[in-house]
């Protein structure tokens, strides 16, 4: 057992409920794999510093984990199949970010929160306009 | 006594005090370098993004190699550009 990290940024399109869905499925593939799921996070959606296939924004997620190496191969192999991840990395953690990542965690990760979800009000507003209107009935 | 006085300079003289540069991993005792923390990341970058080099930063060859590491992996999750101009 070896401790990773994996960040992903799935597409800005999916609406709040099918992103968390998303993170979801990612999740139970590890835990289904024997993968002990330390610590989750989510970073909302944030700028991209530059376009990926023609999006300029992301939802990002955050997943510390213990898993075996070969489990890695098939959470990659599934990050490039689903559509919806547009980027993901992994990382193993070596002896000083095992440390580094325990003292974040203790923290509660409260930097990336006060960054994060400006974007977020936007287009929130967006979506709760386009409801708005296809709940419209004809009168 | 008065001949001392007689050479003057407009500004004083700029005597060359060598700042010594340091390392400031070392010298505070940071261990890792995280690439999830673009902010701090972009001390280390000039304003097209790249990284600027030993010489000018101070960092030991040790921390240069881990700084390299992070930058790399936060142009990859597009937490920093890979190229830009007016970066700061």
């Amino acid at each position: 057992m070896n401790n990773y990290e994996t960040v992903f940024i799935l597409t800005p399109v999916l609406s709040d409920a099918q992103m968390k869905e998303a993170v979801e499925k990612f999740k139970n593939l590890l835990t289904e794999q024997g993968a002990e799921i330390v610590n989750e996070e989510n970073w909302g959606l944030r700028k991209l510093a530059y376009n990926i296939d023609k999006k300029t924004t992301g939802f990002y997620s955050f997943l510390e984990f213990n898993a075996d190496p070969a489990v890695i191969d098939k959470l990659e192999l599934n990050f490039r199949r689903d559509e919806r991840v547009i980027r993901f990395l992994t990382v193993k953690q070596d002896k000083f970010s095992l440390e580094y990542a325990e003292k974040r965690r203790n923290r509660g990760g409260k930097k990336q929160e006060t960054t994060a979800p400006v974007v977020k009000k936007a287009e929130k507003a967006e979506k709760a306009e386009s409801e708005v209107k296809s709940n419209k009935k004809e009168d | 006594m008065a001949k001392q006085s007689e050479i003057r300079y407009l500004t004083p003289l700029s005597v060359d005090v060598k700042k010594k540069k340091y390392c400031r991993f070392k010298k505070n005792g940071i261990k890792y370098i995280d690439y999830k923390d673009p902010e701090f990341l972009k001390k280390f970058l000039n304003e097209q993004g790249k990284i600027l080099p030993r010489r000018i930063t101070g960092t030991s060859l040790k921390f240069q190699r881990r700084i390299a590491q992070a930058v790399k992996r936060a142009r990859h999750i597009a937490m920093l550009p890979y190229v830009t101009d007016l970066m700061k």
